[in-house]
Order: C-alpha cells, then structure tokens, then sequence
C-alpha cells in the first residue's frame, strides 16, 4: 500500500447510478483522507443523498468503485455487515428504534454486531450520551425526546460503533430551527477530535465552519472540490455562484 | 327462556362433556383459538416469504396464500375430511379434521397479516438496523419483529373473531361445536327454533362483539403512540 492509500479513508471512482433511465449519479470521483470533513453540498435532487448512501450500500451502484479503509465494498468477500460496522450512519429521519429506550438503542449495535459485555456496552452507552448530551436521558424512550434529542441519540448510537467512518445525511433538515443548533455542535465537536465524517447538509455556515472540504454537486456531477474559504469567497463555477446566491437571498 | 337456559345452558357451553369429547361454546374457542395459535407461527414463516426478494421462499408462498384466499373454508373441509383419510390411510375424528382444516386456512390469512406488519414499518427502520451492522435476521429479530408484532394485535383479534365465526361451519362434519349443539337442542325440542337459534346467536355475538372493541382500542392506543413517537420531526425535506 502507497502512503497516499493509506492515508485514504474513502475513494470513489467514475460512480455511477440509475434510477431506472434517470441518471442520478453521473461519474463521481472523489477521496477522503483520514481525519476530513467533507461537506457535501448542491441544490436538491442533485444526488448528494443518493451518493452518501452508496457509501455503506443502503443503495446498490451500477457502475464505478468506491474503495472504504483500503477495501472495495463491492468485493464478494467483504461481508456486507463488517462494511457497515466499520460506518456509522446519521439520517435525516434520525430512526430511532422507538420501541429502546436511548441507551438500547445505543447499546445494540456493540452487544450484537461487536459481541461486547452488557455491562461493557451500557458504560459505553452513558459515556456517549453524556458526550452529546444527554446524560439526564438515558432510558428516556425516543417518542418523549425532542427531535434534536432524538438525532443526538441516533448520533451516539452510530458513534457505539466505533466507526472509523461517519457519513451524516442532512442530520438537521427534519429538526425544528431552534434545535439545529444543538446537534451542529455535537458534529462540531466530532471535527475537533479528528473524526473523518461525511456530511450532506444545507446549514452553510456550518459548513464553512467544520469542512476541510467541499464537494459541490449538481445533477450527479461533483462540480468542484474546493476549501470553504474559497467556495465561499470567490467560487469560479457559474452554477455555485448561483447556488450561493440564491441561498443568501 | 329461564327455564330453557336453565335447561340447556350447560349443554351450549360445554356440549356433551364430560360424557363425551368438549364441545358446545367450549369447543368453538378451543378451534378458534387453536386454529389461530397454531397458525401464528406458521404465519410468521409464510410472511416471512412473502416479503422475500428470493422467488424460491416468495413464489410458494404466495401460491399457498392466494390459494387458500381464494377458496372457501368448507371447501378445504371437504379436502381435509376426503383427502386426509385417503392419504395417511387412517381415520381422523372430526375435531381433528376440523382443526387441521382450519389451521392450514388460517395460516393464509394471518401470513398476509404477517406480511402487513413487516411492510407498514417505515423503510428508515430496517436501514437504521442494517446500518449499524446488523445482519438480514439480526434485523428482523431485534427491530422489526417487535415493533411490527404489536401492530399486528388488532390484526390478530380481529382474525380470532373472524375465525370464531367461520367455525360454525364445521357442524357439517359432525364436529360438536356451537352451532352442533344449537341443532342438537333444536332436535330435542322440535317446538320454538327461534328461541334455539337466538340463544345461538347471542353465544357468537358477545365475545365477537367484546373482542371488536377491544380490538378498536388496542389500535387507538398504538395509533396515539405513533403519533407521540412521531410528532417532534417536522416535515421532510430532501
């Protein structure tokens, strides 16, 4: 393995999907490094949603390569459970399992995907909610929390996994504006610590603030790659400059 | 009507028990409730099936529900009755037969209750449970089967009521269900078949009756749960 390799956590190569004649992703080529954020941004219907979730095959493509940690997660041989265990996954839906309590549904994953003792996995479970948190709110079940709480819950529980990997999409598009705040800075707080994270998000400051990078799409297409100080301050594609603008407006 | 009730109270409860097998009102909910019990996890394996992409669980499965669907229960009576004989060489007793008919009819119905129960949670449930690693089973097991489960007790008292019901129609091998019984008091009594078949008609109607409200409310109790669970998201953007 090259150093470039090893220091990838993500590479995608000329994806492509279909939805049946429709073109969603139309040659995406991009890498993540370790430890970036990568800010996914682009008018709606332009395949941001669609492509993060090729990522850990919540959808099928048909063609290109996308390689996680040195892996093809096409290969027959990689089992499709050890992929997504090494990805923790933040939806806007948060999907919670209603019927766990916050600290179940935290504990699941560690209990039955990484086999680690009750006691072990509930410990882990306090400290993760307490890291977003919410330690006050343990065995609250998800239908008494607040949309913010329960997308902070569905944080913790995709950080139980102990992902190298998160992939966050739109994780505040269902939330009410006075709880986006509170689940921005728990993300925030991930990017300090160095967690490489994936995020599709329509929050542009947030996105200046935490991306070392960002991919602006429209169409299937990744337009530019760019550092949010330039995407923000002087874009030289036509279509972000219009994007930019009308968001501003 | 005392003195009738007096009379034959225990007979429509019970049947010719102790002196012979439990029959009358007794009999009906042992097949009902039987039929239903033994069907459920036959159901959960047809279900299962049907909601299968693999057309070598879905198709059988599917064949075996719009069969069964599509016939009326005397009819898998008469099979059961003719065929059972014909191939295990032996005589059944009625109850058996019944029972048996009853169980496989069943079966259909409560696996398309099944299947409802998997398909009607939101898709975001089984991707979150996939997502954090959990296999195809793992998933089902841990996610979906609990939650689609309680969904499906409406379902599920409801089919028991229907099921209660469609029994009826197994006097016609001799089986001494209700209804048998009914007939049998109408033979002994020759005069006042009105007052015979009321009684009859008030054995089936209160529990049904009971069971249906109770069903409405199980399933105004998860409704407003849904809805807690539901109310802090706000509308979907994409």
């Amino acid at each position: 393995m090259t150093d470039t390799a090893r220091n990838t956590m993500v590479e995608i190569r000329d994806l492509e999907k279909y939805y049946s004649s429709f073109k969603v992703l139309d040659g995406i080529s991009g890498s993540v490094k370790k430890g970036e954020v990568i800010v996914i941004c682009g008018p709606s219907g332009s395949g941001k949603s669609t492509m993060i979730r090729t990522i850990n095959r919540l959808e099928e493509i048909d063609g290109g390569q996308i390689v996680v940690d040195g892996r093809d997660i096409h290969d027959r041989n990689y089992d499709i459970n050890q992929l997504r265990s090494k990805i923790g996954f933040v939806f806007q839906q948060f999907n919670l399992f209603p019927h766990l309590s916050a600290r179940d549904n935290v504990t699941l994953s560690p209990l039955k995907v990484a086999g680690m003792p009750a006691r072990e996995a509930s410990e882990l479970a306090e400290h993760l909610l307490q890291k977003v948190g919410l330690s006050d709110k343990l065995d609250a079940m998800p239908a008494s929390l607040s949309g913010g709480q329960q997308q902070r819950v569905a944080i913790a529980r995709a950080l139980a996994q102990n992902a190298p990997l998160m992939l966050f999409d739109e994780p505040t598009s269902a939330l009410d504006p006075e709880m986006v705040g509170e689940v921005l800075t728990v993300i925030q707080q991930l990017a300090e610590e160095g967690q490489t994270m994936m995020i599709v998000t329509h929050e542009m400051g947030f996105a200046g603030k935490v991306a070392d990078r960002i991919w602006f799409m429209d169409r299937g297409r990744i337009l530019t790659q760019s550092p949010p100080g330039e995407f923000f301050n002087n874009p030289e594609h036509p279509r972000v400059q219009k994007f930019l603008s009308d968001m501003l407006r | 009507m005392f003195e009738f009730i007096q009379k034959y109270g225990l007979f429509y409860l019970l049947g010719g028990w102790p002196e012979t097998e439990l029959g009358g009102f007794a009999g009906t909910l042992v097949l009902a409730g039987v039929g239903v019990g033994v069907s459920f996890p036959l159901a959960i394996v047809i279900g299962f099936a049907r909601t299968s992409k693999n057309p070598a669980f879905f198709i059988p499965a599917s064949v075996w529900v719009y069969m069964l669907r599509g016939i009326p229960l005397l009819m898998i009576l008469f099979w059961a009755y003719f065929l059972i004989p014909e191939l295990t060489g032996r005589a059944m007793t009625p109850f058996a037969t019944a029972m048996a008919a009853i169980i496989i009819y069943e079966s259909a119905f409560m696996a398309e209750i099944v299947r409802a129960g998997i398909l009607g949670l939101p898709k975001g449930q089984t991707e979150a449970a996939r997502s954090i690693g959990l296999g195809y089973w793992q998933a089902m097991r841990y996610v979906v089967l609990p939650q689609a489960l309680v969904n499906m007790i409406p379902s599920f008292v409801n089919q028991f009521v229907s099921t209660v019901k469609a029994t009826s129609i197994v006097y016609i091998i001799g089986v001494s269900e209700l209804t048998f019984v009914a007939q049998q008091v109408n033979a002994i009594e020759v005069t006042n078949p009105v007052r015979t078949f009321i009684v009859l008609a008030f054995f089936y109607f209160i529990p049904c009756w009971g069971l249906s409200v109770l069903s409405r409310k199980i399933e105004r109790d998860i409704g407003a749960r849904r809805k807690a669970a539901n109310a802090p998201g706000k509308e979907i953007r994409i």
